[in-house]
């Protein structure tokens, strides 16, 4: 009785064992189809980008060795791309005007930021209210107008045009306001009997204790100023100013087509933005998670 | 001595609320100085134009005034045009489709890779990284790529389907097919953009507390009913944004378009703002271009009331 008891028991441990790394081996079945559908369209780019041969690039997209680098393999497409458009000014162009954009926002939205989660003032209340109803108007929404306003500045065609606009950013003051709120208040009131004026409080204590929003509202700047395309479309003209995004497009549209160039070029875009993210990598995934979590 | 002592008291406490008020004072001035350059901006290139753009959507204002035609009130006739224009209710019709279709799938396809990333497998940082990689892809480098991918003929999502189906479909020719252009481009945005909602719901899945798991274990609750029970309702909050967020995203639909179709064939993937674009940037019909942009917030703030609306039965249940 016993001893068919523990056999029972025995093949049940078996079983569910078994059952178990039969689990594991589905979900790893799984995770790996998943991951190939999602890498296949990159793989695909950088591998066609390092194939000389135009042809070849034509007549294997049709089968697998469209993922396989074989036939005359090299940087020629590459080459091909600087010779014929000013890759580095258009490199140079998006890395400047997202980068002041993301720069002089952390500081300007921080700032109001810092005003309303911490200082007393009349105002206030109906301020921070303002602000997180402007949140939902999308860009598109005011695109038009803004053109007509920049049109009679004289700003078409130049950096501030695409950076000026897009400092100050209300969904980044929230997410300031919403981590500042949650610092202790002590801090800010030992800081004032020692004597510190508001800005050294902002500066001193606040600032030094909120590295990691300022790495979300960072990154999350970046992700959606880097792919910007519609409002660059709508103020660049030439090559001077224009960012990566449209220049690839305008690159693209040229017929006719030449594919090695247009995937080398393709890939001097996305490399940039890949390896910033595969480096930050664990901040980006702690950005975007806490762009959901709402207060 | 003791008179002169209480003296020097009240004159102290004088001197205190002297300073507390000279501080409050302080303390509004450098309120209102670390927030008048933000404020003055976003009044400058948000505010401004957010009110010029109702106004001028009832004028004929254009992008390049002719002297000879100024600019006059005319009511509600750029939107009585909208709603009459053919290509205005494609357009509408277009961008329902897309986000009806679109949203669903992605929030839903979202949740699923949630949940297979939130195992505790090996590699499982690596498969994250994988799934995230297309968010980080520049969208118009991601439409060239699938351009390609969806040449008619021999291209290669057409040798695939052909090889699934032992040749018994395709090949479609996708991005000129009035029935397949817009599906082939929501294919494409699904794919970019899942990543981001994976993570936001990764987030949710690891913020239910395991007890409440432990407790329906107990209760001899299986993996199927646990996650029904336990899982999708703990994860309401974070469905209603993962829902109204990509629903915005959805209704912004443009850089795809215009790079893979330009709204063709026929405008059947012509878009909102691909049309707000075209008759505002190419026509220079400014305040009819800005009809489409008042619409479009429109559509958009009453996409966000319904939000507020979830999450205040929420708060009321609780």
């Amino acid at each position: 009785m016993t001893s068919v008891d523990a056999a029972v028991k025995d093949s049940q441990r078996f079983s569910f064992k078994f059952r178990k790394n039969i689990s594991i081996t589905l979900s790893y079945l799984l995770l790996i189809v998943i991951a190939l559908f999602f890498l296949f369209p990159i793989v695909f780019m950088f591998v066609s980008s390092i194939k000389n041969n135009e042809t070849q690039i034509i007549r294997d997209m049709s089968s697998i060795s469209a993922f396989i680098p074989y036939g005359e393999l090299g940087l020629k497409n590459y080459f091909d791309v600087f010779k014929q458009m000013p890759f580095g000014r258009f490199m140079f162009n998006s890395v400047f005007i997202v980068g002041s954009t993301v720069l002089m926002g952390l500081v300007l939205n921080s700032m109001i930021a810092y005003a309303l989660a911490r200082l007393r003032f009349k105002g206030r209340g109906l301020i921070l209210s303002v602000i997180i109803s402007l949140i939902i108007i999308p860009t598109e929404v005011v695109v038009i107008p803004l053109l007509l306003m920049v049109n009679r500045i004289g700003w078409l065609d130049s950096y501030q045009v695409q950076i000026v606009p897009f400092i100050v950013d209300a969904f980044s003051i929230f997410l300031f306001y919403q981590f500042f709120i949650g610092l202790p208040k002590s801090l800010d009131e030992a800081a004032k009997i020692d004597g510190a004026n508001p800005f050294q409080v902002y500066w001193k204590i606040i600032v030094p204790l909120s590295k990691p929003v300022f790495a979300t509202v960072a990154i999350l700047q970046f992700l959606f100023r880097w792919g910007d395309f519609l409002w660059p479309l709508m103020v660049t003209r030439g090559y001077e100013y224009r960012p990566l995004p449209v220049a690839i497009q305008q690159f693209f549209s040229q017929d006719p087509k030449v594919w090695g160039d247009i995937f080398a070029f393709a890939s001097m875009v996305t490399i940039p933005s890949l390896i910033i993210f595969l480096l930050f990598q664990k901040w980006f995934m702690r950005s975007v998670a806490s762009s959901g979590i709402k207060g | 001595m003791i008179s002169e002592s209480a003296n020097s008291n009240t004159k102290s406490l004088e001197k205190n609320k002297k300073n507390r008020s000279s501080f409050q004072r302080r303390e509004t001035l450098a309120a209102w100085s670390f927030c008048a350059l933000p404020l003055s901006f976003l009044l400058l290139f948000l505010i401004t134009p957010f009110i010029i753009a109702f106004v001028i959507s009832f004028t004929n204002q254009r992008l390049i005034t002719n002297p000879n035609l100024p600019t006059q009130f005319i009511a509600l006739r750029n939107f009585v045009r909208l709603f009459n224009s053919a290509s205005f209710r494609q357009a509408l019709l277009n961008t329902f489709v897309f986000a009806v279709v679109v949203v669903p799938l992605q929030t839903f396809l979202a949740l699923l890779l949630a949940v297979l990333v939130n195992q505790k497998l090996r590699f499982i940082n690596l498969f994250r990284t994988i799934y995230f990689s297309p968010v980080v892809t520049t969208m118009v480098v991601v439409s060239i790529i699938w351009y390609f991918l969806y040449n008619p003929g021999e291209g290669l999502i057409n040798q695939m389907i052909s090889f699934i189906s032992f040749g018994k479909l395709g090949p479609y020719n996708w991005l000129n097919d009035t029935s397949l252009a817009l599906p082939a481009i929501m294919i494409l945005s699904i794919w970019q953009g899942v990543g981001f909602q994976m993570v936001i719901y990764l987030a949710g899945l690891q913020g239910i507390p395991d007890e409440l798991y432990e407790a329906g274990r107990v209760d001899g609750a299986n993996a199927w009913q646990q996650f029904w029970q336990i899982t999708i309702p703990q994860l309401r909050n974070t469905t209603i944004f993962v829902i109204i967020s990509t629903t915005i995203l959805a209704f912004k639909l443009f850089t795809q378009v215009w790079v893979m179709t330009k709204g063709g064939p026929q405008g059947a993937t012509k878009t909102l703002i691909i049309l707000l674009y075209e008759e505002g940037f190419k026509m220079l019909r400014v305040g009819y271009a800005s009809g489409i942009g008042v619409l479009f917030f429109l559509i958009v703030l009453a996409v966000s009331l319904i939000q507020r609306i979830y999450l205040k039965e929420e708060r009321a249940v609780i």
